[in-house]
């Protein structure tokens, strides 16, 4: 292709990225590196129904001149990221230090809200991700092998969870595991016990929140690898068939290695996806037991005082997550690419 | 009647209705965009702003629980996206601390003769906010329940521990107590009510030091966590809408909830006559044998943008005021506490009228509150789990609340 023709294909949507992913990105980059300037409080008093009272308040004028001077606050370097909300340096090192032992050691580890969001986010992108792409290739493979005339109505079926919106998702099975609902209720005749609770154990909260995850991606995995089992050569199928592989022996020597691409194609989307799992946190109110990166950028940003230079970040901090995660992938998708063309 | 006539007596009934809306608004031009919570109070006074409506004057509401997280964002823009806030003693303050609210001193001169002077905010002399309903969590419980178990209704929080286990000794219900205790906001309010009823302050004196994590802050979460234990183990998902749902369910006897959930949980929707006929509001508890409720008290009012138009932050303000006029409490006298004259009490403001007379302190209106309410509401809920030990808890918050702090400049 000409140069010239690349660049007009390219141009538009190359002017979006760096419009609205770039500069974004870097803005971020930027704010991260900042806090606020110091407050110029004033002793007032305060009056209102209840009677007057002597407090506190923000001479707004003089701390509106700092911000003019300096739109992006205080420069403080990697504070941001060291301090107790994200990596906690000084934390960390105090923990090592005195726990005797490393179940200690972890204990006031996840005590610490950037840790114990990120074990779950790593937890839960593990679990799911795995899960999505055995149940997708299974349901695929069943579908595969329905007659005709019952395929359209089942797939139709299958993508249900993904069309409907996770937030929506998530709210209506939250509602079926109350200890009212339809699930719940169940679950406690089914295990004879009064107190069951899926909501109040943190062990619990956590096998919904997968399920809930697997059954909303479940549909992403089946759909590309239907769409892929169509293209497996026949000819090849009905060879390995002469040659007597039975259906499992098929499916392993033949079918597989073909979708390989395609899996490695679900295994990036899901594994950035699930990295930042966010909606089901909020939907099944699961705060209490299970919190992602995502989750601590939205608390930052969406709390009363909102505090955007944290939730840089932490932002920051969950991009590099996505690529740590995704490095092994494409080393490997580049090794094939080069050998193949080699 | 030709179908002529008939039509032109309809747009003359509908001119002449219009034109009778102006009159009783009385502005001529601008544009009126609000935010506010939602609750039922609120949406009579938003229903009553919408009456002026006109050709000349756009009237556009946006009444959501979400609004303490918008108001900010929403006002920073200039034009602000909303003229008029519906706010609180708490949201008022992130609004003040990035100066969004514009002083009202002169509207108030021009359009407040209706209002109180009780009903004027003053910060620091210039008036920021109008109020014009209280608010408080306070006791609602069951009478056909007390009566059955024999117990009188209770009056702190040790009373109220007693008559749970006597409601669950006589097997009528195993978890009778629920409050507003889901993770995040609520259950920080919880801690502040406790800790504000054991005598508790927040701040070292006169700094942004956080001072929670002493005897008064363990006494504080020993007795949440004692409540909780009579309460439905999924209690750290219970916000406004789960407890009301609770309690018009009847599955529960005794409860802390909001005073403006009265007028909803009195209504004849949403419940049985035998549940409905039972409820009975009452001050909020005291606890530790002080005198003093342990709740606090909350103003709702409204403030005008400060990047909003002279033009429309006149319209808003006016607006408002005929809102707020005596025709709101015809029709929704029963709805809230209202500050507004003419006010007549109903049951639905027995427990917060009774929280105030009894001393409840208000909900403190400092600028770096909210973040240590945050911190709280975050970090509270291991306690509850068992997870961890009180004093783990307490320190936990303070060290989450000065890391914000330091990020918003309130500390070095």
């Amino acid at each position: 292709m000409p140069h010239r023709t690349f660049l007009g294909f390219i141009f538009a949507p190359l002017l979006a990225m760096i419009l609205f992913i770039a500069m974004p990105i870097v803005s971020v980059v930027l704010q991260s590196f900042h806090i606020e300037h110091e407050q110029v409080v004033i002793q007032t008093e305060t009056c209102g129904p209840f009677g007057c009272t002597y407090s506190t308040a923000i001479d707004t004028a003089a701390t509106e001149q700092l911000r003019r001077e300096q739109p992006l606050g205080r420069f403080v370097g990697l504070d941001n990221y060291l301090d107790r909300g994200h990596l906690a340096a000084d934390e960390v090192q105090h923990a090592w230090r005195t726990a005797g032992s490393i179940g200690a050691f972890m204990t006031q580890l996840m005590n610490l809200p950037f840790y114990n969001a990120l074990a779950f986010t790593l937890f839960y992108t593990f679990t799911v991700t795995p899960l999505v792409l055995v149940l997708g290739f299974a349901i695929a493979l069943g579908v595969n092998n329905l007659p005709k005339l019952l395929r359209g109505p089942t797939i139709f079926g299958s993508l249900l969870p993904m069309i409907v919106t996770p937030l929506v998702g998530s709210l209506v099975l939250f509602w079926m595991i109350d200890a009212q609902g339809v699930i719940g209720k169940n679950l406690q005749l089914l295990f004879d016990s009064p107190n069951l609770s899926l909501k109040a154990s943190a062990t619990l909260t956590w096998v919904t929140l997968m399920i809930y995850g697997v059954w909303n991606s479940a549909p992403f995995a089946f759909i590309v690898y239907y769409a892929g089992l169509q293209t497996v050569p026949q000819e090849t199928l009905e060879a390995a068939m002469i040659d007597g592989a039975n259906s499992w022996k098929r499916i392993r020597y033949i079918v597989l290695p073909h979708l390989a691409p395609l899996t490695v194609f679900i295994t990036l989307i899901q594994l950035m996806d699930n990295f930042r799992v966010f909606e089901p946190i909020v939907g099944f109110a699961a705060e209490a037991h299970a919190t992602s990166l995502s989750y601590i950028i939205y608390t930052d940003l969406r709390s009363q005082i909102t505090r955007f230079n944290s939730a840089a970040a932490t932002s920051v901090l969950t991009i590099i997550g996505v690529a740590v995660l995704l490095t092994p992938v494409l080393i490997r998708t580049w090794r094939d690419f080069n050998r193949k063309r080699v | 009647m030709n179908l002529l006539t008939k039509s032109a007596l309809v747009v003359g009934a509908i001119l002449a209705s219009t034109s009778l809306v102006h009159a009783e608004c009385r502005i001529e031009t601008g544009s009126i965009q609000m935010l506010g919570n939602e609750f039922a109070a609120l949406q009579a006074v938003a229903d009553r702003v919408e009456e002026c409506a006109s050709e000349t004057i756009d009237v556009s509401i946006n009444l959501t629980k979400e609004f303490g997280k918008l108001q900010v964002a929403a006002l920073s823009a200039d034009p602000a996206e909303y003229s008029v806030v519906i706010t609180d003693n708490g949201a008022l303050v992130p609004l003040m601390n990035e100066g969004l609210v514009r002083p009202l001193d002169d509207l108030v001169e021009q359009y407040g003769e209706g209002l109180n002077e009780s009903q004027l905010i003053r910060v620091d002399g210039k008036v920021m906010a109008i109020a014009f309903m209280a608010n408080a969590q306070h006791l609602f419980y069951r009478a056909d329940i007390l009566e059955q178990v024999g117990v009188d209704i209770p009056s702190s929080y040790e009373e109220i521990i007693r008559a749970a286990q006597a409601i669950r000794d006589a097997g009528i219900m195993e978890h009778p107590f629920a409050t507003n205790s889901k993770v995040g906001w609520n259950l920080g309010e919880e801690f502040v009510n406790m800790y504000l009823g054991y005598g508790g302050s927040f701040f070292a004196a006169g700094s942004a030091e956080p001072a929670i994590n002493n005897q008064t802050g363990i006494d504080a979460l020993n007795s949440i966590k004692t409540l909780t234990e009579y309460s439905n183990p999924d209690f750290l998902t219970f916000d406004s809408n789960a407890t009301q749902a609770l309690w018009e369910a009847g599955e529960i006897a005794l409860a802390i909830m909001w005073g403006s959930r009265g007028s909803s949980i009195l209504d004849d929707e949403g419940s049985t006559s035998q549940i409905v006929s039972n409820t009975v509001l009452a001050g909020a508890p005291s606890v530790g044998g002080n005198d003093k409720p342990a709740t606090t008290l909350w103003w709702d009012g409204f403030a005008i943008a400060a990047n909003a138009s002279d033009e429309d932050a006149e319209a808003s303000f006016r607006a408002m005021m005929h809102a707020l006029s005596p025709g709101l409490l015809e029709a929704h006298n029963d709805k809230a506490v209202w500050l507004v004259r003419g006010y007549q009490p109903t049951p639905a403001a027995t427990g917060v009228s009774a929280s105030a007379s009894n001393g409840a302190s208000p909900y403190p209106m400092l600028p770096y509150m909210g973040l240590l309410h945050d911190a709280l509401g975050a970090n509270l809920g291991d306690f509850l789990q068992g997870r961890e030990p009180a004093e783990q808890a307490l320190a936990d918050a303070e060290a989450a609340y000065r890391t914000a702090a330091r990020e918003k400049g309130f500390l070095n």
